[in-house]
């Protein structure tokens, strides 16, 4: 009996991929590579315009969709998040484990656990109403943004801002997995290197660090995927436009505006009752969840190629 | 220095090039007053002759304390520490001789509850004035349990070589450092072809003298070894001792130990430490042969333990 | 204090040498927090290390301080504590400011929603872990619900929320929400909200629980068998009750990612300012309704919705955050309170 219960579970996940992908099938076979490629060119906005005012006949259904904006914008939001929140992450853990005063530890583990609780609408709207204004009226320069005036506003609305808050929002999930793995070193490697005259930041680098890689890549892909699915957050302070920065612009180009997927998907939620709309939102969706499998994969296979040397009997 | 055979009824032990011959039993009652039982466990008579290099004193304690969260494991403990000879530690559990020995090279400071008074030479320098990096390269320590880090052999003996500065030596130019470690331990015969073996997939007694080897590396004055042989088979054990006793000539050993024999076999001095206090302290000899504290008698006769 | 038996002369220039340092020879306070003598002699970049793990631990700080400074002093400034009670007044498009009501709806939604979430995810997640723990097989099967659990868990809500919408809106599940003239299936209400708010606290239950029973030690079910109980009563009777911290903290847990998501409630619960009934009969025809909650108040109120009343966001985004926090407390509460019974 227990067992069909757990079945029931699988069945809902096995469905629920299944129909995503089923939905969104259609948006994919109109446009075939166009879908994704860097070439396609169009603007993101017009076409998801277009699809929703489509004609009624199925046969007439608008799919056209170049969703490569989106896809840019999700990846580099993502990527530069996580990279800057691994590198904080691992620096204030190492700063938990290690260096930090009594007082200050006992202070510093509620205040992570805390962030992590943090909702992250709140992240937004703090982010909407202090970050991006300040960011627009202080930061930005008019210089900066005339030079731009002709395809879009500079006004705050950034992929910068929502990098910044984005790795605020996973820093701290990070920091929990990283210090049990620091924590969880032998206390015989840590006395051993110490007992070397190594000094203790190279003792704690070269070997808790060391063996607590595993941890770090796990820790990294979960940011990962909570930084690929974060629509709320995005959709209040990236802006709504789906545009493509260009890093070629030089530094402006993290006050430039764009939208992730997920954002995406969110911002365009009342036009799910259109047909072909809602089908190239699922199409957004079925890329979110692929992306979300693939994280798991990828983080799986580096931990077991990191197990050559440790004690793990893999 | 390769493996024992068997226990040869001689045992030449070579030091500054000086055999030095240790007795094997001869029925009569050995050297020095015949005590209660003092030699009940031991068969024989120890005759320590000959030359370990010079007697020089390397590390001193004066009135050393070590408090964990106020209760005292160490008191008031005054004990040389020379090269040239092996310090044995000797006592029942918790008398306090690894606390003693840590305090050594100042690894009890990274307990937490641990505080520590009097003070430590080494050289005659405060140590507690010194770098405490420096400090520890120059007293080296060798765990009971065996602590290789996951690395290659070669990683691990070259590893306190490569992180003193700022600048890593090349692997070419550490190579004759590690190998040069890896045979005063012992151990260049068995991994000599293949370096980048992982150190964990080594057999107990090899990872010791790994051990070993990585703390000879960068070069210490002093070495303490805290039970090293407790988690090892009588044959690696036997390896081990050989090879402490082989490095005494250039380096100062302290080697903490509850296997009365061992310390027989190994040490020219003996401390005898009870609830942490040094109760005595002297030339092997003389502590096992004829103890002047009742309770060091009582100890090395095997009346508690 | 005793002696070595050492030379008297030895002993003598000890102790003069002590008398002649300058230091006081007061217990040595432990050393394990790094000071800057100890770094003196160390390389650059070792000593710009730790300066950098200082500066992001104080940093972290002062972003948690900060956000919680800000939002306490936003919510003093606007919170109207009479306002709790009051319904919000729906606002005409026309009209942007206005004496509006208060937040009971949108507190009630939370609660709803939450209490509903939990009630669906709790025992379905806590059967789960007991089947992956206590039976497992045939093990494909495991390795399979054990993935599934992960894909769930790593799924962003947005996707859950439009699935949600996807299913539902089929006709067979029209007793869910409503059904408009027409057959077209509404698709959003409470129990949708509540049925894909429920898969955001199973893998969090499911993890939990598993933790507590793998932590069982073998002889308790040893024990247990060998007094001719069978596999369930000792899985209910024996198990189950041990595991009540961890399945605590799980649904504790659980229960506070589902009270901040706002993804699913903007999607799955029609977007209603106030909880508009379907029906008549008393709770179901609440959950078979629309309505709004506190984090979805505070995105529509937020400059990204509709209305545009910055005050009443940061009002209700007060209220959300203490209740998070509330919740966050409770979670270490369970976890610290009960030490380890296994523990011997």
């Amino acid at each position: 009996m227990l067992g069909a219960l757990a079945c029931v579970v699988l069945a809902l996940i096995a469905g629920m991929i299944f129909f995503v992908f089923q939905k969104a099938w259609p948006s994919f076979t109109h446009n075939g590579f166009a879908w994704f490629s860097p070439w396609a060119g169009g603007n993101v906005d017009d076409e998801l315009v277009h699809i929703f005012e489509s004609p009624g006949e199925p046969s007439q259904y608008v799919y056209t969709m170049h969703a490569w904006p989106l896809i840019y914008a999700t990846v580099l939001i993502t990527f530069c998040a996580v990279v800057i929140a691994t590198a904080f992450a691992l620096l204030s853990s190492m700063f938990i484990v290690e260096f930090a005063p009594e007082g200050i530890r006992r202070v510093l583990e509620p205040v992570v656990r805390l962030l992590a609780a943090v909702p992250s609408v709140i992240y937004g709207l703090i982010g909407i109403l202090v970050i991006v204004p300040f960011v627009g009226n202080h930061l930005v320069t008019s210089g900066q943004k005339d030079s731009v005036a002709g395809v879009i506003q500079l006004n705050g609305f950034s992929i910068g801002v929502g990098i910044l808050i984005l790795t605020v929002m996973i820093t701290p999930i990070m920091i929990a997995i990283v210090v049990d793995a620091l924590r969880a070193v032998p206390v015989g490697w840590r006395e051993g290197s110490v007992s070397l005259g190594v000094n203790r930041w190279r003792a704690l680098w070269t070997v808790s660090v060391r063996a607590a890689r595993p941890a770090i890549v796990a820790a990294a892909v979960l940011a990962t995927a909570r930084a690929l699915g974060e629509a709320i957050m995005l959709s209040m302070v990236t802006g709504s436009v789906g545009f493509a920065p260009n890093p070629l612009d030089g530094l402006i180009f993290f006050y430039e505006p764009g939208r992730p997927l997920a954002a995406t998907i969110v911002d365009n939620a009342e036009g799910l009752s259109v047909v072909p709309f809602a089908q190239t939102l699922y199409a957004y969706a079925a890329v979110l969840l692929i992306s979300a499998g693939f994280l798991s994969f990828t983080g799986w296979y580096i931990r077991r190629r990191l197990r050559r040397y440790t004690l793990s009997p893999i | 220095m390769g493996p024992l055979k068997t226990p040869p009824p001689v045992r030449r032990i070579v030091v500054d090039d000086q055999p030095t011959i240790v007795q094997p039993p001869a029925g009569s009652d050995g050297a020095g007053q015949a005590t209660d039982g003092a030699s009940a466990l031991l068969s024989a008579p120890r005759k320590r002759e000959g030359k370990r290099g010079q007697v020089r004193k390397r590390m001193e304690t004066a009135e050393l304390g070590v408090q964990y969260a106020g209760k005292p494991a160490v008191k008031g403990v005054d004990l040389p520490v020379n090269q040239g000879e092996v310090l044995a530690l000797i006592g029942p559990s918790g008398c306090g001789k690894t606390t003693l020995l840590r305090s050594l090279n100042r690894l009890v400071d990274q307990t937490p509850t641990a505080t520590r008074t009097g003070t430590i030479f080494l050289d005659e320098r405060d140590v507690d004035l010194e770098d405490v990096t420096n400090l520890r390269r120059q007293v080296g320590m060798v765990f009971q349990q065996p602590n290789p880090f996951p690395m290659s052999v070669f990683d691990n003996v070259a590893y306190g070589l490569r992180e003193r500065g700022s600048r890593r030596p090349s692997r070419a130019a550490l190579r004759p450092a590690v190998e040069e470690a890896l045979d005063r331990a012992g151990l260049l015969e068995e991994v000599k072809d293949n370096l980048t073996h992982p150190a964990l997939r080594l057999s107990g007694g090899q990872q010791q003298r790994l051990c070993i080897a990585r703390s000879l590396a960068v070069g210490p004055e002093v070495l303490l070894l805290d039970e090293p042989c407790s988690a090892l088979d009588p044959r690696s054990t036997a390896i081990i001792e050989e090879l402490v006793m082989g490095l005494r000539a250039e380096i100062a050993i302290v080697i903490v130990t509850h296997n009365l024999q061992q310390a027989y076999r190994v040490a020219d001095k003996v401390g005898f430490m009870y609830l942490g206090d040094l109760v005595e302290y002297g030339h092997a000899d003389q502590v096992f042969g004829a103890p002047k504290a009742k309770r060091t008698r009582e100890y090395v006769s095997g009346g508690f333990g | 204090m005793s002696t070595p038996a050492t030379t008297d002369s030895r002993a003598a220039s000890l102790r003069r040498r002590l008398q002649g340092s300058k230091l006081p020879k007061l217990p040595r306070r432990n050393r394990d927090v790094l000071s800057e003598e100890e770094m003196v002699a160390w390389p650059f970049i070792d000593r710009l290390g730790v300066a950098l793990a200082w500066f992001c631990g104080l940093l972290l700080i002062a972003i948690s301080a900060s956000i919680v400074i800000y939002m306490l002093v936003r919510g003093i400034q606007y919170v109207k504590l009479d306002a709790l009670g009051h319904h919000p007044v729906v606002q005409s498009t026309t009209t942007i400011t206005g004496t509006s009501g208060g937040y009971l709806d949108p507190i009630e939604g939370t609660l709803i929603l939450t209490t509903l979430g939990t009630l669906i995810a709790l025992p379905i997640g806590v059967a789960t872990a007991v089947w992956l723990s206590e039976y497992g097989r045939p093990a494909w099967l495991a390795r399979a619900v054990e993935s599934g659990v992960e894909i769930v868990a790593g799924t962003p809500t947005i996707v859950l929320a439009i699935f949600g919408l996807l299913i539902f809106s089929k006709s067979a599940f029209g007793f869910l929400s409503f059904t408009a003239e027409g057959g077209a299936v509404f698709g959003r209400s409470f129990f949708i909200a509540g049925i894909m708010m429920s898969l955001i606290a199973l893998p969090l239950i499911v993890g939990a629980t598993r933790e507590a029973l793998q932590s069982i030690p073998a002889h308790v079910r040893e024990a247990s068998y060998s007094l001719g109980k069978d596999k369930i009563s000792t899985i209910r009777r024996v198990l189950i009750p041990a595991s009540r911290k961890g399945i605590a903290t799980g649904t504790t847990l659980g229960m506070g990612r589902i009270a901040g998501d706002t993804a699913i409630v903007v999607i799955l619960l029609g977007a209603s300012l106030t909880l508009e009934k379907q029906g008549s009969t008393p709770v179901i025809g609440t959950l078979k309704g629309t309505g709004s909650t506190l984090t979805s108040y505070v995105y529509n109120n937020s400059p990204a919705g509709e209305g545009n009343a910055p005050q009443k966001a940061y009002a209700a985004a007060f209220i959300l955050l203490v209740i998070v926090i509330l919740m966050n407390f409770v979670v270490d509460l369970i976890a610290r309170k009960g030490s380890d019974p296994w523990a011997r």
